[in-house]
């Protein structure tokens, strides 16, 4: 059983925001596209934040609208919606956000991995009752597929290319003709109106298991990019952060905004190919450099600092996670940081203590 | 008596197509254009086959040809369907704008060269547009101006009168423009013409009708300065019809407005049908099947953005996601292709020459340099201002693919001052010159212009370096800048430590020897330094695992490097070079003939001892190591000069020690190596070091070499030392 839902560590989107989804629901005059619980211009403003007849809607993703309309106007069609990106990019979160606003639901997941069997996409069989009855409908365990297509809800399918490609094409018949045949049973199980496939997967991995094109074909793709604002990501940085340095209960001082900032900047610098005031060119490491790794050098920099220094997060504590996250390859990525430290680090005005340390490590 | 006033959105085919419906039902006797009247007489040329536009109006000041305004027309330009109109129809069509004369004229007297302001084209239709919720104005004129009750140009009108009431009024060109305006109308209107149609972009129409008594447009545009002009057609391109370019705004995606215009209906289908061939012609799946769900995402996107078509944010939208399976390269390719296009416009061949042939005319004339057909060398004596000239001209028409002159390789003649050319004018250069007009209106500008643009586009470093090289021969310092920017933005991103290595010479050249001398040279020296650190930093890698053709092309590398910052005599770069040049020789697996070489620069520059340079030699080819590894390394070192075996004693014993110790059967392995070092010495070197090791074991090399010395006569030498010392100066 589980705990009662204020005691779980993480409770489903729905659960959190069902009041923003009730008042949603009850101002919503849009037309709805069959079983969707909201209009697809509801949705949106779910996910981008507003306002709802005095209810305000917190924004759930921060990044450009233009993504969100696309992936909601591509679910409102029939074709499935496969969210690209770096990981850290919030793909998961948003796919979740969207299965809870147009199901109500961001249950019918498939986690994808490189074991994912076919059962997982199509159905299983319990073979007790398979034994003692023979093949029937009851004998048949349902994937969170098969179970999305007879409600009319979307199925959520996470990191669709580390499922191997026999696998994955079993979504193929899924997808297009929106209908599960069952030969055992000389039967099929047919879509509902408002089922659909929302699918994450990792665009640094491409080619693991590339999906093939028929498959392809059958989503719209959306790459969720890494935030393009510096401000933005040096406040989503400073409030997950906060929480996390919360919720790992390190002694230290919340970090100082100027740490942060120096931080975002370097991976926005390196990440971009290019310094923040467009004038000189860079490369660019193999390292991700994403806003999640932004925030685990930052929390590290702060157990280092409560840990072993005075409490306060320095420069020191910065660079041994900022070298580490840099250099994951380590002669490429090494030429890389240098250059950047010699470049860049090293004229930059008031980072001395941060080009020192950084000299020392590497 | 009528006079019909057509506000329009330049470049907008909307507009043209409203215009074209409205003209042709309203049959005007005179068509009066916004547009510089200068070109008036240009106006017949539209109508000829040749003309294929997007062209461009040129005009510029006679004398000073750079002073010049461009006014380009696409086939969509609702102004190019108005004087199309008027030539088909044998109706008159004149240009009404201010007089080009008077715009290019400098305002104050005391500042003649001052740029002239350029004709801003307000594009307040897209302001309306965007407040009602269309981010595409084409769109929105399609769907809101077109489907008036009143006729799209009734309906502008008025928006527009609405808007211009809360505007100051106008005033400096603004109000020359507009008076112009008015008492051309005026002067047709005089002239008895019934039906007079003004074709203007909308901002203007509330000005011109509004009732202004003609004595106050006479004030205002009383005693205006005025310059003598020319005018000419020019082709233009659809790359620069998006740039923003001369007069007016540029638009962002001429392509699309072309498509607009010429689609009869299924706008938005057809568009996706192109993009799909656009696609397949690369290679790239595109299915019917995934047209039909890109029209729908279309559709299903405009509806949630509660815009009833669908315009080219959402075509793009859908195009990223349900073609191009959201990668940008094959959207970068659309954008180029189709959004912007490529087309190329036609002038016939009785336009009047443009400013760009007649600068040139110019030139030849000052430089004495006849247009012949025949071939015939030329001879420059680069020290002679005139022949200096005449070469930076050769230059810069090269770069700009007008191929007059082919410059002839120079063999046997002394020094580098000489530059020879084989000079030979065809026919097809005045199209040449032609096409580059509208790189810019003199030579120096436009190829100035034209080598951004080839840096700007270039696919590699090399290239960009092979332009500077160019700009400098041709002396543009303008381009210089541009192309130093490209290439220290080029440089950063190279992970290519060779092509950095390849770029410096020709920087530290610039550097040195100041042939640059108007470019800023601290913005060199930064890119130069910039290139140094990432040199020194990535060597070693790049420099670790090469195989014999990689490390004879490491060590040119190297070698270039390594005299281009002795040219350059600067410490602290030299310093780091030096660290560098002794990580590489300490690190194992390092090819021989590299490691060779390294150790000898660092001896010649007196980074390292020689007792160092002796045991890194007998390291290299002791027993632990590869012969032919140890032979690479004596031909690195060694290669170029035997005087080192000559003077160090210590060095030569370490050499014949390891050749007498090599095995026989590896000796044969090691010869030909060694020959190849060895036959690059002089015989009399080869006969001085067979000497001294002969008399290696005996003790008496020292003295043979002092008896060497004996050799010469003092009182010969002695004669040509008076010579020499006027040579280098030292006497007159």
């Amino acid at each position: 059983m589980n705990p009662p839902p204020t005691e779980l560590l993480r409770p489903h989107a729905e659960d959190i925001f069902s009041e923003e989804l009730k008042a949603l629901t009850a101002a919503d005059t849009h037309a709805r596209p069959p079983s969707w619980r909201l209009s697809p211009w509801a949705v949106c403003t779910y996910l981008l934040g507003g306002e709802a007849d005095g209810t305000a809607i917190t924004p759930k993703y921060i990044g450009p609208r233009r993504l969100v309309e696309v992936a909601v106007a591509t679910l409102a069609t029939d074709r499935a919606l496969l969210l690209l990106g770096v990981p850290g990019t919030a793909k998961t979160w948003v796919s979740e956000h969207l299965a809870a606003a147009i199901s109500g639901d961001s249950t019918l997941l498939v986690q994808g991995t490189s074991g994912t069997p076919e059962e997982a996409i199509r159905y299983g069989w319990n073979y007790a009752r398979l034994l003692a009855d023979g093949p029937s409908m009851a004998a048949l365990v349902p994937s969170p597929v098969m179970r999305a297509m007879r409600e009319g809800r979307l199925a959520r399918v996470e990191e669709l290319t580390r499922i191997p490609s026999d696998v994955q094409d079993a979504l193929i018949t899924i997808l297009s003709e929106k209908t599960l045949p069952v030969p055992e049973l000389d039967s099929e199980v047919q879509a509902a109106k408002g089922f659909n496939v929302i699918a994450t997967a990792n665009d640094r991995d491409r080619g693991v298991n590339e999906l093939s094109s028929a498959l392809k074909r059958r989503f719209n793709t959306v790459v969720l990019p890494l935030p393009s604002d510096a401000d933005d990501e040096v406040e989503i940085v400073r409030q997950r952060v906060d929480a996390l340095g919360r919720a790992l209960e390190i002694p230290a001082e919340v970090a100082a905004l100027d740490e942060i900032r120096r931080v975002v900047t370097i991976f926005r610098e390196l990440r971009s190919g290019m310094t923040a005031d467009g004038r000189t060119t860079l490369k660019s490491p193999t390292s991700t450099l994403s806003t999640a790794e932004a925030i685990s050098v930052i929390t590290s920099g702060m157990a280092l600092a409560a840990h072993f220094g005075d409490g306060h997060l320095s420069a020191a504590d910065v660079a041994a996670g900022l070298v580490g996250a840099v250099i994951k390859d380590p002669v490429q990525d090494r030429v890389v940081w240098q250059e950047y430290l010699e470049t860049v680090v090293k004229e930059r005005e008031g980072w001395a203590d941060l080009y020192r340390s950084c000299r020392e490590l590497s | 008596m009528a006079v019909r006033y057509f506000g329009i959105r330049h470049h907008g085919p909307g507009s043209a197509r409203s215009l074209d419906v409205a003209l042709d039902e309203w049959r005007p006797d005179i068509v009066l254009i916004e547009g510089p009247p200068e070109a008036d007489d240009l106006i017949s040329l539209a109508a000829s086959e040749e003309m294929r536009p997007p062209v461009a109006l040129l005009v510029h000041v006679v004398d000073k040809p750079r002073r010049a305004f461009f006014w380009p027309f696409a086939a969509f330009s609702p102004e190019w369907r108005a004087i199309g109109h008027g030539l088909a129809h044998d109706v008159p069509v004149r240009f009404i704008d201010l007089p080009a004369a008077v715009w290019l004229a400098p305002r104050r007297r005391e500042n003649p060269d001052e740029e002239p302001e350029r004709p801003r084209h307000r594009d307040p239709l897209s302001d309306l547009a965007s407040a009602a919720g269309y981010a595409d104005v084409e769109r929105w004129w399609e769907d809101v101006v077109e489907h008036t009750a009143t006729g799209p140009f009734e309906a502008i009108a008025e928006a527009m009168g609405a808007l211009r009431e809360g505007e100051p009024q106008v005033s400096g060109r603004e109000a020359q423009r507009e008076a112009s305006m008015r008492q051309n109308v005026r002067a047709a209107v005089k002239e008895g013409f019934d039906r007079v149609a003004v074709v203007c972009g909308a901002w203007h129409v509330p000005a011109l009708t509004t009732a202004t008594p003609m004595s106050a447009d006479a004030i205002t545009l009383k005693g205006l300065p005025r310059v003598k002009v020319s005018a000419t057609w020019v082709p233009w391109t659809s790359g620069r019809l998006a740039a923003a370019s001369g007069y007016g705004a540029g638009i962002t995606s001429p392509g699309w407005y072309s498509h607009l215009f010429n689609a009869p209906d299924q706008v938005v289908a057809r568009w996706f049908v192109k993009v799909a061939r656009l696609l397949r012609s690369e290679d790239l799946p595109a299915s019917s099947a995934s047209l039909i769900d890109a029209v729908r995402l279309a559709e299903a996107l405009a509806t949630l953005r509660g815009r009833p078509l669908a315009g080219l944010d959402e075509l793009n939208d859908a195009t990223r996601a349900a073609l191009c399976h959201g990668s940008d390269a094959p959207m970068a390719l659309i954008a180029e292709r189709l959004i912007v296009g490529r087309e190329l416009g036609r002038v016939p061949a009785e336009t009047p020459m443009v400013p760009l042939a007649q600068d040139l005319a110019r030139e030849q004339r000052r430089l004495r340099l006849r247009v012949e057909a025949t071939a015939r060398e030329v001879d420059l004596d680069l020290r002679k201002p005139n022949d200096l000239d005449r070469s930076h001209l050769l230059h810069r028409l090269a770069l700009l693919d007008v191929e007059w002159g082919e410059p002839v390789e120079v063999s046997g003649k002394a020094g580098t001052f000489h530059e020879v050319w084989q000079v030979q004018w065809h026919p097809e250069l005045a199209v040449a010159l032609i096409e580059a007009g509208m790189w810019g209106t003199t030579v120096a500008d436009a190829a100035t212009a034209r080598t951004a643009h080839d840096a700007d586009k270039a696919p590699s470093l090399s290239a960009v370096t092979g332009l500077l090289e160019r700009s400098l021969l041709a002396e543009l310092p303008e381009a210089v800048t541009h192309v130093m920017g490209v290439l220290a933005d080029r440089a950063a991103i190279d992970t290519d430590v060779g092509h950095l290595m390849d770029a410096l010479p020709a920087l530290a050249r610039a550097l040195r020897y100041g042939d640059v001398r108007r470019t800023d040279a601290s913005s060199i020296a930064a890119v130069v330094d910039g290139l140094v650190v990432r040199i020194c930093i990535g060597l070693p890698v790049a420099a670790s695992s090469l195989d014999d053709d990689a490390a004879a092309e490491m060590v040119r590398h190297i070698l270039g490097v390594h005299e281009s910052l002795s040219l350059l005599d600067r410490d602290d770069l030299s310093r780091g070079w030096r660290a560098t040049l002794h990580q590489l020789v300490d690190r194992a697996g390092l090819h021989g003939l590299v490691a060779g070489r390294c150790s000898r620069l660092l001896l010649d520059a007196g980074a390292m001892e020689a007792s160092e340079a002796a045991r890194r030699m007998s390291a290299a080819l002791s027993i632990g190591e590869e012969p032919a590894r140890g032979a690479a390394w004596v031909e690195g070192f060694l290669s170029g000069s035997a005087l080192i075996l000559l003077h160090d004693r210590a060095l030569l014993e370490v050499v014949d020690g390891w050749l007498a110790g090599v095995a026989d059967d590896t000796f044969t392995d090691v010869l030909p190596l060694l020959r190849r070092t060895f036959a690059t010495f002089g015989a009399p070197e080869r006969r001085q070091i067979g000497e001294h090791v002969r008399r290696l074991g005996d003790g008496t090399a020292g003295r043979a070499q002092a008896a060497v010395e004996d050799d010469v006569d003092v009182a010969r030498g002695e004669l040509v030392l008076p010579v020499v010392a006027r040579l280098l100066g030292l006497r007159t």
